[in-house]
């Protein structure tokens, strides 16, 4: 594997890492632009602008465009996040030009009015199957309780009121402040060369508007909360706890993934072996997350209303044993080898490989090998962890319920 | 770039066939082993048990716990979990090559020894039943399964995870009856793929369970399929729409006919089905049609699902490009079809999992693993003509439709 970066003069980034043993090519362009870069009036606009990115651009009609990634193959998509907008695709090598043409295209996209209200309907259509899945509501409502009065506690989706109001010509002006190069990360992983992915960069992106959007980064300072909304035509109680952790810039971030791990993750964790396999509850999970400028632990509890406040009570035990007593040396080794399995296993597919390559980018200007990750995870110590913990005390700050407990 | 097949295959002399592939270019290994006792063995009204007796294999295996099992996995920085299918329940595993032969050991401790202690009973059960309740809040997962038991009938359509109401009617001593039968080597298909030795490998395998004592085949439950119209009362935002009609098996010589007429319908964003509904209408945001195909029978299953009042001009919608697909089918389209199945099958060369997963399931439901040439060949023969003529003499009737909602729909 071979690590080429360049940064154009219009100011957009190109990251790859190209690998002749691989049968595809995984290329994506992330845009730093999510829910947190909007103002209240455009609600669920980022979302949106995804999904008209597929409705055509120059001369091409949404069909054209359906219709040519389909001709080459691609299995692609897009999505958002509170702090990105990614546009990706993984093609046979010989395919790349033309799905390179279609990707640079679509994120400039017609943004034409008749298309802008069709997908309306479908975005509407999206709120309200999410509406119907508590597990996601759940989610939305804690990160809105956590991040009260922070952009990271905005709606991605939005909601059927700011998207009925929302203008096709909000979205232009929206898309004229954030779709700029200086904002925008390519990146290419796979079975290519960088002549190539610079040729085609010199093609297609060079015209690309230069600069960049401001992203107003601070950090958030959630105080504690504990809400229970009653839904009572569910059977289970989704409760979503966050916790507040070091951000994305912090070099604590690996030990926080092996914490959250030993705490919670899907098998093998305190939370699998006092929640899960006495079977008290259907989920119990802990993870972190890392934002710019902010992070949190999160962790979902799903379950029979009638353990939900004895589920409670047991993550608080172990929290409260992990702040005092600290983990054992057998943990700490089994996680490391849990995440150094995933890295590698993951790092196999050019797909794996984009998403760690643009996130690493996106958040830290930083090129991470396989070999590095692994360096990395292999060197934390309990003293880390502890440090950690005393850093970022794991206390219960946002608990939200939904399903048909009215309190705990 | 080498796409070409090196598949070994292997019988032991208990019938357990084995299947190896070669993958030069990975550094992983990994297993897909499918032993025949998935759901459509539950006893009458006892739908569960296959669930509850996988719960259970992990719980406790040879020498060693469920705690210290868990521990040895990881060690290995093995990813496995285990799953039931309508036929099998499916282990599958990932893990660093080196780290197979040890990981095949604990394979054979969950599959051939496990505990079935009494302690580890009413938690199994109760997990169980969480996650049946979980499919409760997921209606438009919920509407698939109850679609399956309605145009299927049993023992295809008999839920895999399980029935809510038959949970108090199992006990442990059905658990170690449903072991007891159905855990045998006839009929089990184990699948290695990734960078890995085949001669030492099968020496690993033939040790662990070549002593496995071969059994019979038992008895499974049948009823017909039906009621062809029903709906679920839900007070929900939505409206979720199951609708399936028969289609061929996956032995038939039509199959891939077949197959490109369903991947014309919904295989990508370009499909009539999502043109239709989603892209010119916004009638809804998930609508997909797949082909679900076994050994003697298909269905193809479509879903959408969509707010209430839209819900009967979607199920409309629906009906009418099914009902239009055999007309005006063009070369463009169907060179689509090829090209996504082109990328798919060579993108799976890159997965050790995705390999060990195919090339099991090839061997379950066609007795032998396809190759990528001969899948290649299949589909150029196809033309839209062909298609045309399959749809023709299959059209889409003996309609089964499930809704999920506030309010019934109605076929028109």
């Amino acid at each position: 594997m071979e690590f080429h970066s360049q940064v154009l003069p219009n100011g957009l980034t190109v990251i790859a890492e190209t690998n002749p043993h691989v049968h595809s090519v995984g290329v994506g362009f992330f845009v730093k632009t999510g829910s947190r870069d909007e103002t209240l009036g455009v609600s669920g606009v980022s979302h949106f602008l995804e999904h008209m990115a597929f409705k055509g651009f120059g001369n091409m009609t949404a069909d054209d465009v359906n219709q040519q990634f389909d001709d080459v193959g691609a299995s692609y998509n897009a999505s958002t996040s509170e702090e990105v907008t990614q546009f990706y695709a993984a093609i046979l090598p010989e395919y790349l030009p033309k799905t390179f043409e279609l990707l640079s295209g679509i994120i400039f996209p017609s943004l034409k009015d008749e298309d802008f209200h069709t997908e309306k309907q479908v975005i509407l259509e999206e709120i309200g199957m999410y509406d119907d899945l508590p597990g996601f509501t759940v989610y939305e409502q804690a990160m809105a309780a956590h991040f009260r009065g922070h952009p990271l506690g905005q709606s991605i989706l939005g909601t059927p009121e700011s998207i009925t109001a929302l203008t096709a010509a909000q979205m232009r002006d929206y898309h004229a402040d954030q779709y700029r190069a200086g904002n925008i990360i390519l990146a290419v992983a796979g079975n290519t060369s960088w002549e190539e992915i610079l040729k085609l960069v010199d093609q297609y992106c060079a015209k690309w508007p230069a600069g960049g959007g401001e992203r107003s980064v601070f950090p958030a300072t959630p105080a504690p909360t504990r809400h229970f909304q009653l839904l009572s035509n569910i059977q289970q109680e989704h409760v979503m706890i966050m916790i507040p952790a070091p951000e994305a810039h912090s070099p604590d971030r690996y030990a926080a993934d092996i914490l959250a791990m030993i705490i919670g993750d899907d098998s093998n964790s305190r939370m699998f072996w006092d929640i899960i396999d006495p079977g008290h509850a259907d989920s119990a999970d802990f993870g972190y997350a890392e934002y710019d400028g902010s992070g949190a632990f999160l962790s979902y509890l799903a379950g029979s209303p009638e353990e939900t406040a004895a589920n409670l009570e047991r993550i608080e035990t172990i929290l409260k044993q992990i702040s005092t007593d600290g983990i054992t040396d057998e943990e700490l080794d089994q996680a490391k080898h849990k995440v150094s399995s995933r890295v590698v296993l993951s790092s196999e597919r050019p797909m794996g490989r984009l998403a760690s390559l643009g996130g690493n980018w996106l958040y830290r200007e930083e090129y991470r090998a396989v070999k590095t990750d692994l360096e990395t995870i292999q060197s934390i110590t309990k003293n880390d962890l502890d440090a950690l913990v005393k850093k970022w005390p794991l206390q219960l700050t946002t608990v939200y319920g939904l399903g048909p407990l009215e309190g705990v | 770039m080498n796409t070409s097949d090196s598949i070994e295959s292997h019988t032991l002399e208990n019938g357990l066939t084995v299947l190896i592939q070669h993958m030069p270019a990975v550094q992983s290994a990994a297993y897909c082993l499918l032993i025949p006792a998935g759901s459509i063995y539950d006893r009458p009204g006892k739908n569960g048990t296959a669930s509850i007796t996988c719960d259970m294999l992990t719980r406790g295996a040879g020498d060693r716990d469920s705690r210290q099992l868990a521990i040895a996995q990881d060690s290995l920085g093995l990813q496995s979990g285990e799953s039931v299918q309508a036929k099998h329940i499916k282990f599958s595993g990932a893990t660093l090559k080196d780290n197979l032969p040890a990981s095949l050991e604990i394979l054979a401790d969950i599959a051939r020894r496990p505990h079935f202690s009494e302690s580890q009973y009413a938690p199994a059960v109760s997990s169980v039943k969480h996650s049946l309740l979980s499919i409760e809040d997921e209606p438009r997962q919920k509407v698939m399964i109850e679609l399956k038991r309605r145009c299927e009938g049993l023992p295809w359509g008999k839920p895999t995870d399980g029935s809510l109401e038959d949970l108090p009617n199992i006990s442990l001593d059905d658990v170690k009856q449903h072991f007891e039968s159905c855990f045998r080597p006839e009929e089990t298909i184990l699948g290695i793929a990734g960078n890995v030795d085949s001669t030492k490998t099968i020496e690993t395998i033939t040790k662990l369970f070549g002593d496995w004592k071969p059994g019979s085949e038992p008895e499974v439950e049948e009823s017909p399929a039906g009621p062809d119209r029903d709906h679920i009362a839900l007070e929900s935002t939505q409206t979720q729409i199951g609708l399936a009609y028969p289609s061929i098996s996956i032995i038939d010589p039509e199959y891939y006919t077949a197959w490109a007429a369903v991947s014309i319908l919904s295989g990508g964003s370009s499909s009539r089905l999502f043109t239709e509904v989603r892209e010119k209408r916004g009638l809804c945001y998930a609508v997909y049609a797949t082909l679900g195909s076994l050994r003697d029978s298909g269905h193809v299953l479509c879903y959408a699902g969509t707010t209430v009042d839209r819900a009967q001009e979607t199920l409309d919608v629906m009906l009418q490009v099914i009902n239009d697909l055999s007309q005006n089918i063009t070369d463009e389209e169907l060179n689509r079809c090829k090209a996504g199945a082109k990328s798919a099958l060579i993108m799976q060369q890159e997965s050790s999992s995705g390999r060990a997963s195919r090339i099991a399931r090839d061997w379950f439901l066609r007795d032998r693993v396809v190759t990528l040439d001969e899948i290649h060949d299949r589909l150029e023969e196809i033309t839209p003509q062909k298609i045309s003529d399959y749809l023709n003499s299959h059209p889409a009737d003996q309609l089964t439709l499930l809704t999920i909602g506030p309010t019934p729909l109605e076929i028109k």
